[in-house]
Formats: structure tokens, C-alpha cells, sequence
């Protein structure tokens, strides 16, 4: 099986994901050797129904943003539901290190 | 806020360019996110959601030359632009006078912030609905309560949450749990059952009432709906959640006058019982 898409969110509207945390991921999803997708915000795309929400939906996704429950529903909001296989790296809850386990290693 | 972007950005890094030193990577993706802009980095191309009409392709291109570049279809507007010896802010700048007058939101200018609902929470209740006095909850054709009015909601209030008796409504960019998307635990379902009870506001048990749908409970509500008590209630309810921090005190003084209140409250409550009157039995 092929590895998911990457998805990162950068929260940049209002900053709830600790900036060490996620300038810690970004630069390691930079080392990596796989490509990934980066948006600024996903409650600024779900709040205006963006359809890159859809597309990105379409896919196997991982994606590292914050609370599970909220992205899951952030995307249903859209009318984007994700597959029940989409993984979620919580930026909220994990540290630098504990998230980029779960990620590609650098190349 | 429906500024809807109609174009991507692409980081390329394949053949007739140099790769990026990771560090670099890092720094002009920091930069771009930053300023509101959403990018994808590719070795080969990027895949375009449906309504997207240009794609700007920024690499550091062998020669310092960006490749002149056209859609076959004539679709989509594609532009290379070559980043060599620029730094981030530079390439930020080169971007936004790309972008020309194409729409977007910006950081700094607006807060995305509007309840999200948990689905698998939801009962349907319409609590929410009769609560909020600025028209954000609606309900769908399906008769399902829905979110229809984001921008209507006030940014840092999250007073609805603590009407949803079941611990379904989320804002993600508050501070605390759960109300920011954390699981839900006992303990927090516990002290929802102790606080504000919005159904109150509105006439007793007048939800479980309407489930029944009996006309003796539809009539019942009518007769038990006493405007002043509901107005009484209410404020007792905002003063509750504005003594727990609930509401930001700019949300507070932008309320409308108390008759004003009465005549929304009635009529989201209208919606509501209209909306529980039609819905499929739980
Ligand atoms: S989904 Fe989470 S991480 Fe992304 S913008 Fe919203 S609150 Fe921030
Ligand atoms: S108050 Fe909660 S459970 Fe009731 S309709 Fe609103 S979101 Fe659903």
C-alpha cells in the first residue's frame, strides 16, 4: 500500500498550535524526502466551504493539524468528510519529537 | 469572509531544477503558510481541486530561467517564477504580486471563528438553535441542525457550547477542552449536566415534549411560552455564562435591546419547535 498524502496545517489565524511544535514538524516534513500538502488554515478553509477541502478528502490522507474531533468535523462541515482511515497527528497534544515519529523520516 | 482563492502554489523541485537545501524548504514554506497562502511541494505536479484557475510554480530553475508554461486545455492560468538568491520575504512578495487581485483571506485581518458540530454527539435537540440571537444555527432541508451563518457567530464567545447538553459543539480555536475539539470525558458530560439549563429559558421540558408530538405537547408549548419569564431566564442564563467567561464583554455590549432579544429569541424558538415538529422521530 502506498503512503498517505501529507497534510499540514500551519493554524496560522490564530495560533493555537504551540509555535515550537509546529515549526519543529515543518521543518522535519522539509527534510523528508516525500512531498506534502501545506494550508494555511483549516477552520478558514472549512469556514468558507473551500472545495480543496473535497479534493483532499478524496484521498488517503494523514493529516497534522490538532484535536482529531475537531478536524474530523471541520471537514464535514464543508461537505469534505474524510474517510474513516484518515490518520490525524494531534500538534495539540504531542510534543515535536512525539510527532515526527509518526511521520516520514528525514531523508 | 468567503474569499475564496482560485489558485495554487507549487514548490517544484524536479527535472530542470535544483533541489532546496531542507533548511531553505523550511523557510520559504514558514513564510508563504504565514501569510495565509496554501502550498503543495512536488517533485512531478500538484492535483487542482475543481474551480481552481491558475497555478503558480515557484522552483529555483537551472539557469535562473523560469520555463514559459501552458495548459494544453487553456484552463488553467499557469505562471513559473524563479526563487534563486531570493529570501523568503522576498519570495512572499514576488508571490502576492503574482496573485495581482485574485481573492483571499489574510492572517490578521479576520479570525476563523464558528461552532463546528460533533455529529456523533448531536441529538438533534435544536438547543443551540434557540439559543443563538445572530441567526448562526439553522436547519436543513433533512431537518437536521446545521451551521449556516459562520460569519454572524461573535469571535471568542463560545457561549452556544455550553448549551449543548450532549457536548457536541466545538470552536477549534479556543483554549480549553473540550470545547476545542478534545475527547469528551465523563467529568466533562457531568458538569454540562449541571450548568445552564437553556430549555428552561423556554418552557420546561418543552423539547421532550415536542419529541412526543402529540398535539396536547405542541398546544401545551404555546400556552407555557410567557414571553417575560423567557426574557428573565435568558438574561439570568447570559449573566451565568458571562460570571464563567463565556462571553467576551464587546459580545455582551453588542447585544440588542431587550425587546429586540425577545422577538429573536421567539422566533429561533419558532424555528426550533417548527424543525423538532417535522424531524423523524429519534
Ligand atoms: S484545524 Fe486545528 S490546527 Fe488547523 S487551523 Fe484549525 S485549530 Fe488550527
Ligand atoms: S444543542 Fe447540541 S445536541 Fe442540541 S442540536 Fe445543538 S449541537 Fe445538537
Amino acid at each position: 500500500m502506498s503512503a498517505p498524502r501529507l497534510l499540514y496545517c500551519r493554524c496560522a489565524y490564530a495560533q493555537v498550535l504551540p509555535q515550537e511544535v509546529k515549526d519543529g514538524v515543518l521543518r522535519h516534513l522539509c527534510s523528508a524526502a516525500q512531498p506534502f500538502e501545506s494550508v494555511a488554515d483549516l477552520c478558514e478553509m472549512s469556514a468558507r466551504r473551500d472545495p480543496r477541502l473535497a479534493e483532499l478528502a478524496s484521498s488517503d490522507l494523514k493529516i497534522i493539524a490538532c484535536h482529531p474531533r475537531a478536524v474530523k468535523w471541520l471537514f464535514h462541515a464543508a461537505n469534505a468528510p474524510l474517510p474513516e482511515s484518515t490518520e490525524i497527528v494531534n500538534l495539540r497534544s504531542l510534543s515535536t519529537a512525539e510527532a515526527c515519529q509518526l511521520l516520514p523520516p528525514p531523508a | 469572509m468567503s474569499l475564496s482563492p482560485d489558485f495554487s502554489l507549487l514548490l517544484y523541485e524536479g527535472r530542470g531544477s535544483q533541489p532546496l537545501d531542507p533548511e531553505r524548504r523550511f523557510a520559504l514554506c514558514a513564510a508563504l503558510l504565514d501569510r495565509g497562502y496554501s502550498l503543495s511541494r512536488a517533485g512531478l505536479g500538484a492535483r487542482l481541486a475543481p474551480g481552481q484557475k491558475a497555478l503558480i510554480v515557484l522552483g529555483e530553475f537551472d539557469r535562473g530561467q523560469a520555463p514559459d508554461l501552458e495548459d494544453a486545455d487553456g484552463a488553467i492560468a499557469l505562471s513559473a517564477c524563479d526563487i534563486t538568491g531570493l529570501d523568503p520575504a522576498a519570495v512572499t512578495d514576488l508571490v502576492e504580486r503574482r496573485r495581482g487581485d485574485r481573492p483571499m483571506n489574510q492572517p490578521g485581518l479576520w479570525k476563523p471563528w464558528f461552532p463546528v458540530i460533533d455529529y456523533s454527539r448531536c441529538t438533534n435537540c435544536m438547543q443551540c438553535l434557540s439559543f443563538c440571537l445572530f441567526d448562526v444555527y439553522g436547519v436543513s432541508k433533512e431537518g437536521k441542525l446545521q451551521v449556516q451563518n459562520n460569519d454572524n457567530c461573535k469571535t471568542n464567545c463560545p457561549a452556544c457550547s455550553r448549551v449543548c447538553p450532549e457536548v457536541a459543539i466545538m470552536f477549534p480555536k479556543y483554549s480549553s477542552g473540550p470545547i476545542n475539539g478534545e475527547p469528551v470525558s465523563d467529568s466533562d458530560i457531568k458538569r454540562e449536566k449541571m450548568k445552564v439549563d437553556i430549555s428552561a429559558l423556554l418552557g420546561g421540558d418543552l423539547y421532550a415534549r415536542l419529541r412526543e408530538r402529540s398535539d396536547e405537547a405542541k398546544s401545551r408549548f404555546s400556552q407555557e411560552r410567557d414571553a417575560s419569564k423567557a426574557l428573565a431566564e435568558r438574561k439570568k442564563c447570559l449573566a451565568k455564562l458571562m460570571a464563567e467567561g463565556m462571553i467576551p464583554a464587546d459580545v455582551l455590549a453588542s447585544l440588542p435591546s431587550p425587546d429586540e432579544i425577545q422577538r429573536r429569541a421567539a422566533a429561533a424558538a419558532a424555528r426550533a419547535e417548527a424543525a423538532l415538529a417535522d424531524a423523524p422521530l429519534p
